[in-house]
């Protein structure tokens, strides 16, 4: 174990590339005198061009003279490739806004992305946002269960969706009064019904001139759902002013430059896929690399062969099924393309780091944030020393601590463990929870916003995740909520009562273990262990399935009846019970 | 193609394809990378093999790579039941 080693800068100095000083220049110099503004100024802001950031990922770019620079480079499952330059981007979304405009999609109104990472995709999502509309991606892989949740919640109007998914959709839609239009973007010959359309972007007249949505800083942008402990997952309220975080810590933290090829893997089902996957990038101008096809060693490394990826940003899940597959792999390819490496989603582990720096030449640079922060707020960043296993320093513009559990002050003691907060108030922070004021309102406690996440910072102001301060599962960087977990398991004919925790994993950190009870008659088995499993992926999403399922004669409960999972988490985890004496006895 | 190919490629039908889905597979269709089988499906997938054909697959075999195809897990089971007998 080599946690906590530094890693210096004069690593980065390899011969491989020429070396150009980061964006940032030095963090200490950064964080002096920082304020918002200066992404507001290269933004054109003060100049009183449109805050709409749909106009600010496309008609900018194409103002800066890059028109003809491409913007998406795509390849598919089957190698086929699409490259759409920034006029492309431009003209598409405008005709992706003005089709759904004239079918009465209107400002404010939520259009669900239900897509693989299909070029439609991208661009759709930068027109809904010049369309004035609200962008709602949702992962493809969920089941129909999460996909109505989801959309209910939102009262959505739209679906855009491919032919493979329509299925779920049509199975969701009973359920949904407000979706009242259903995009097909590759419907082809498939038969539609009543309130499906199909939209095909090679076919669709091209519109050169759109009149894009004059949005306010504060206009409602995204609304991505993400789980808590309790009740249904949250939709995170994202504004166009989000933009000025996200272009920034892009520039700053991933140090994209003008002549760099990005590739960013993760989908923009969640969060990191659309701040670092679709805005980050765009508003900086730069090429984005996309590959619509599952993981697979050979097949990620010929796509940074073959796309010269310069800059990377990655998942410590990804990396560790990389480092599965061992050196050889990387070996038989040419990645001296690469020159910057950035991960995000869960702690990088220390082992990660040193192996990414034997087997790219570079060590992967660890990132903090959430669905609700909008934007990376903790970090390391390209020339600062690297602590390996160490989420870095907060980004300038950023006030993190760590505070007391239980009266949320301050603790000034390096190496204390308590909870990660933030001062409120960057330009990407959530402006609340979609019809759930009381869940944003917890989020708060003496000025601070609170991450969940539990963590300590050391001497040198470096801050180090310890695990999160609730039931809430992270999986492969995926946030699990265990009600929802539950809720599908007592669904299951045979299921009489469920408990859903969190277990250690060594390539997803945690995955989803399942307690239950069976209803009389009904007896455990191998066979109904996998059925149970697969009626959970198919409702939920195979993120959600429970990996392992121990079938129990009862679950612990407090006195008043409520499950207590901690108790079972913490027997996963190898820890100590901690008090149960209010735990009721079989 | 042989009883374990079919009867592999009628579980991943089954449970990772939707019913009316027309895309037509076959043992080398690429599953992982391909994006028809997601790596947290594998294990359902796995499951399916250890109780359908008797054998434990140990997780280092587990891999996206030996999952990727059809023939590449039958060739994984084949293997592992050979050492088992």
């Amino acid at each position: 174990m080599r946690n906590g080693e530094t890693i210096g800068p004069a690593l980065l100095e390899l011969p491989r590339t020429e070396v150009r000083p980061p964006n940032i220049g030095s963090w200490e110099e950064a964080r002096k005198g920082f304020a918002w503004s200066v992404a507001e100024r290269e933004l054109g802001w003060g100049r009183g061009d449109p805050v709409n950031i749909g106009w600010n990922l496309s008609d900018r770019i194409c103002r800066l003279g890059r028109a003809q620079k491409p913007a998406l480079v795509w390849e598919g499952a089957e190698g086929q490739e699409r490259c759409y330059t920034f006029d492309d981007l431009r003209v598409l979304s405008n005709t992706m806004a003005a089709w759904l405009g004239e079918r009465g999609v209107g400002p404010g109104e939520r259009v669900c992305l239900f897509l693989d990472r299909v070029p439609e995709l991208y661009l759709a999502f930068v027109g809904i946002l010049k369309l004035g509309a609200v962008v709602q991606p949702l992962f493809s892989a969920f089941g129909e269960e999460s996909l109505a949740t989801r959309l209910l919640d939102a009262g959505t109007c739209c679906v855009v969706t491919q032919r493979k998914h329509l299925p779920k959709v049509r199975r969701a839609r009973t359920l949904l009064p407000d979706l009242r239009l259903v995009v097909v973007v590759d419907a082809g010959d498939a038969k539609l019904g009543e309130g499906e359309v199909a939209f095909d972007l090679d076919a669709e007249p091209r519109v050169e001139s759109y009149e894009v949505f004059p949005a306010q800083p504060e206009t409602p942008s995204v609304l991505h759902y993400t789980s808590g402990t309790t009740g249904q997952p949250k939709g995170a309220q994202h504004v166009h002013r989000s933009l000025v975080s996200q272009f920034l810590t892009t520039k700053w933290v991933l140090d994209l430059k003008e002549d760099d090829v990005y590739w960013c893997n993760a989908d923009p089902g969640w969060v990191t896929g659309t701040s670092y996957g679709i805005i980050g990038p765009w508003s900086n101008g730069v090429t984005q690399v996309v590959l619509d096809a599952g993981f697979g060693a050979e097949r990620w490394y010929s796509f940074l062969e073959k796309r010269r990826v310069t800059v990377w940003y990655s998942a410590p899940t990804a990396i560790r099924l990389l480092m599965k597959e061992g050196l050889v792999p990387v070996r038989r390819h040419d990645l001296s393309a690469l020159r910057h490496l950035a991960s995000v989603g869960e702690p990088l582990n220390p082992e990660a780091v040193h192996w990414s720096r034997d087997a790219y030449g570079l060590p992967f640079h660890d990132t903090f944030w959430q669905t609700e922060t909008g934007c990376i707020v903790v970090s390391n960043y390209p020339g600062m020393p690297i602590k390996a296993g160490s989420m870095g320093k907060p980004f300038p513009g950023i006030t993190a601590a760590i505070l007391d559990l239980k009266t949320f002050e301050p603790i000034a003691e390096p190496g204390r463990v308590g909870m990660i907060g933030l001062v409120p108030g960057w330009p990407s922070m959530i402006r609340g929870y979609w019809n759930n004021p009381a869940g944003y309102a917890k989020k708060f406690a003496n000025g601070w916003y609170l991450t969940g996440d539990r963590g300590t910072v050391d001497a040198d102001g470096y801050f180090w995740f310890v695990g999160r301060d609730d039931d809430v599962i992270n999986t492969g960087g995926h946030l699990v909520g265990p009600f929802e977990v539950e809720s599908a398991l007592l669904e299951h004919p045979a299921v009489a009562e469920s408990a859903a925790v969190a277990k250690p994993d060594p390539v997803n950190m945690e995955v989803v273990k399942a307690f239950v009870t069976l209803k009389p008659g009904r007896e455990a088995s191998p066979d109904l262990e996998l059925e149970i499993m697969n009626f959970v992926r198919k409702r939920l999403s195979p993120i959600a399935m429970p990996q392992e399922i121990a079938f129990v004669p009862s679950l612990p409960r407090t006195r008043s009846g409520k499950i207590v999972r901690r108790v079972l988490r913490a027997q996963e985890f190898g820890e100590p019970l901690g008090d149960v004496s209010t735990l009721m006895e079989d | 193609m042989d009883d374990l190919r079919i009867a592999i490629l009628d579980y991943v039908r089954r449970e990772y394809l939707e019913e009316d889905d027309e895309r037509t597979l076959s043992p080398s269709t690429r599953l992982i990378s391909g994006g028809i089988v997601d790596s947290f499906s594998m294990v359902s997938l796995k499951r399916f093999l250890e109780r359908k054909y008797d054998v434990k697959i140990p997780d280092a075999d587990a891999s996206p790579e030996a999952f990727d195809t059809v023939d590449s897990i039958a060739a994984l089971v084949e293997r592992l039941a050979a050492v088992r007998a």
